[in-house]
């Protein structure tokens, strides 16, 4: 018998039973959509966050200290942007601070720094100016605040030149930053920006653990980085395990092996589900070849041979799961993309993602069929047409 | 009549039961010849089924021969077992054994499907055995939406199908009135006199009595049927 009848043969079986066959396929079907929404919405904030450390442009040095002991204070700071080859430095005092606005409130996160920071990170002002050093000089209470922020307080009204309430203090809006979107789930859009001076009084610390390097040029970075390690190494001496340097390359490994790990984990745990659906589907293959032991019987006196036995349960299992997964894949495409647009996430649909899933879905139904396909190829005729 | 078609030498079959050995075929010879309408008869649980079975090729010899067309089936493997009652079997059950979820038509169709025979071909030769046994309009019907006696025509149109030469009917009227039974027998005489040689298994003697010929089959053993042993059937 050839292959296209045992597929209409197949089909035919699986629509005769309509319920236990969708019941069967569920299994797949969760099991397929929630590999996709899982891996696609790691994929899309890991493409997100490597699309936004692009945007940071190649010539960027981040220094990061940990602890008190090895904060750099104004000398250093001072030291490292005289440094060869290095064009501009920006200290990053970081923080949480609530924000207010007659009845908003909302938790923000804070950055102070100096006029330096908007092109050593390449963020543009879409209203107003950013900081300047004098704002820092005079410690002024001046704010620039992220679109999101902007959007909370303010909505469609202009934020500039209008006050905000920062842990009690009042602040000016001088300016508003262009969207960047988000990461992680973490958004780059709900900040403050303030001048370093006025930061630090807010957060109550004066230690800066975060220091913006940019490079004249792009070629001259390994050089750069030497020579910040080697000034850092001077600075502190056999403490080297408190502080990092760090480029724009080993920034991007960090983060891709972050969310590699994160994929493979949220993918992991979705294909349990995958294999528990083929599991579901061998239990219920089993039970139709019992249930339809006489039927066996009939085809075999008919003059089926094992391998056409075989072929029919097995295909069986295969359309099941193989028809789950499109349902599957269809079903998380659709899913995740009302989740991206409820939840503001990025998604990415790979075909990787979608053809492997779908192949794994069809290999599931294989390994899982082979066994009860055998058993229902495997019974004896004369047994079987008297199975009642 | 015309040279054998089946010739069975000392066949043996036992099943073991516990401590116990039953020898449900002991010994059993018998030639049929090709275009034969023999009856078999004999009380339950003498060996008909068994007989049956390993006429059918469903089952092979534990000692003995059998031979089909001069091929001996007890050298066969599955597979070839499985293309021989495909080709040259035809089964007809009491129970009538039809697909339920498939139409008269695809029942018909089946044999054929498992010999790989092309579609349009298939529906023409499907139709045309339905045709035989006068049910072709109700080719479209599920077996439940057809009486007793019109699913035993389709399961006797389905083994007509491939145009075996043998027929095995394995009581074929036992699950129907006397009537309806007389109407599948007559069927049979047909089939007979368009040259199928068939077996019919039977425990009733009125219906032996249509075929040409009659043995009778008690404890596994098989006999001619004479003139004196024909009385002690006439119990069953
Ligand atoms: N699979 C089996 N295992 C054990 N014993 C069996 C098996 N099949 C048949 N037998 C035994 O072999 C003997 C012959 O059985 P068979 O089915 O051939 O009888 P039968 O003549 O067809 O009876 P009936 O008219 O009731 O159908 C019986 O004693 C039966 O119990
Ligand atoms: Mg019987």
């Amino acid at each position: 018998m050839g292959i296209l009848q045992s597929i209409k043969m197949a089909l035919r079986s699986i629509m005769g039973n309509k319920l236990r066959s969708a019941l069967t396929m569920l299994g797949m079907i969760i099991g397929v959509s929630s590999v996709i929404i899982l891996v696609s919405i790691a994929e899309g904030s890991a493409q997100n966050v490597t699309s936004q450390i692009n945007q940071l442009g190649t010539n960027l040095l981040t220094i990061n200290t940990f602890g008190t002991d090895v904060a750099l204070s104004d000398g250093k700071i001072d030291e490292l942007s005289k440094l060869n080859g290095v064009k501009a430095v920006a200290p990053v005092i970081q923080g949480r601070v609530n924000v207010k606005k007659d009845r908003t409130a909302s938790q923000v996160s804070l950055t102070g720094t100096n006029a330096a920071y908007s092109t050593v990170r390449d963020v543009l002002v879409s209203q107003g100016r950013f900081i300047t050093d004098l704002d820092i000089e005079y410690r002024q209470k001046i704010a620039v605040i992220g679109a999101d922020t902007a959007a909370t307080f303010f909505g469609m009204e202009n934020p500039v030149g209008q006050y905000l309430q920062i842990e009690g203090t009042s602040f000016k809006v001088v300016g508003v930053l262009a969207s960047k979107g988000s990461s992680l789930g973490q958004s780059g859009d709900n900040v403050v920006i303030v001048p370093l001076s006025t930061g630090q009084r807010l957060v109550k610390s004066t230690t800066i653990n975060q220091v913006f390097l940019q490079g004249k040029s792009e070629n001259q970075m390994d050089f750069v980085m030497n020579e910040v390690e080697i000034k850092m190494a001077s600075f502190f001496p056999s403490k080297s395990d408190s502080y990092s340097v760090m480029n724009q390359k080993d920034l991007m490994d960090t983060m891709s092996s972050v969310s590699n790990t994160m994929t493979m984990m949220l993918g992991g745990i979705a294909s349990i589900s995958l294999l528990v659906g083929g599991i579901g589907i061998m239990n219920i293959m089993l039970v139709s070849v019992s249930e339809r032991t006489k039927e066996i019987g009939i085809r075999k006196a008919i003059g089926a041979k094992r391998r056409d036995v075989l072929l029919q349960f097995l295909i069986e299992a295969v359309v099941l799961s193989g028809v789950g997964g499109i349902i599957g894949i269809l079903a998380g495409i659709g899913l995740g993309e009302i989740l991206s647009s409820l939840l503001s996430l990025t998604v990415s649909f790979t075909s990787t993602v979608i053809l492997s899933s779908f192949l794994f879905s069809l290999a599931v139904g294989v390994i899982f069929g082979v066994f009860p396909a055998n058993k229902a190829s495997k019974l004896n005729p004369i047994q079987a047409l008297r199975y009642e | 009549m015309g040279k054998p078609i089946i010739q069975i030498r000392n066949l043996m079959k036992s099943y073991k039961l516990g401590g116990e050995t039953i020898h449900a075929l002991n010994n059993v010879s018998i030639e049929i010849e090709s275009g034969d309408f023999l009856a078999i008869i004999g009380p339950s649980g003498s060996g008909k089924s068994t007989l049956m079975n390993m006429i059918g090729c469903l089952d092979r010899p534990q000692s003995g021969t059998y031979l089909l067309d001069g091929k001996d089936i007890g050298k066969m493997n599955d597979n070839q077992l499985a293309v021989i009652r495909n080709q040259k079997i035809g089964f007809i059950f009491q129970n009538f054994n039809l697909l339920t979820k498939l139409s008269a038509l695809e029942n018909v169709e089946l044999p054929l499907l498992y010999a790989g025979i092309p579609t349009k071909e298939r529906r023409e030769r499907s139709i045309e055995s339905l045709d035989k046994v006068g049910l072709k309009e109700r080719a479209r019907n599920l077996p439940t939406q057809l009486s007793g006696g019109q699913q035993q025509r389709v399961a006797i149109a389905r083994a007509l199908a491939g145009n075996p030469s043998i027929l095995l009917a394995d009581e074929p009227t036992g699950a129907l009135d006397s009537k309806t039974s007389q109407e599948i027998l007559f069927l049979m005489k047909e089939l007979n006199e368009l040259g199928h040689t068939i077996i019919l298994i039977t425990h009733d003697l009125m219906i032996a009595k249509q075929a040409n010929r009659m043995v009778s089959i008690q404890d596994g053993q098989l006999q001619e049927n004479g003139g004196e042993l024909f009385g002690n059937f006439a119990i069953y």
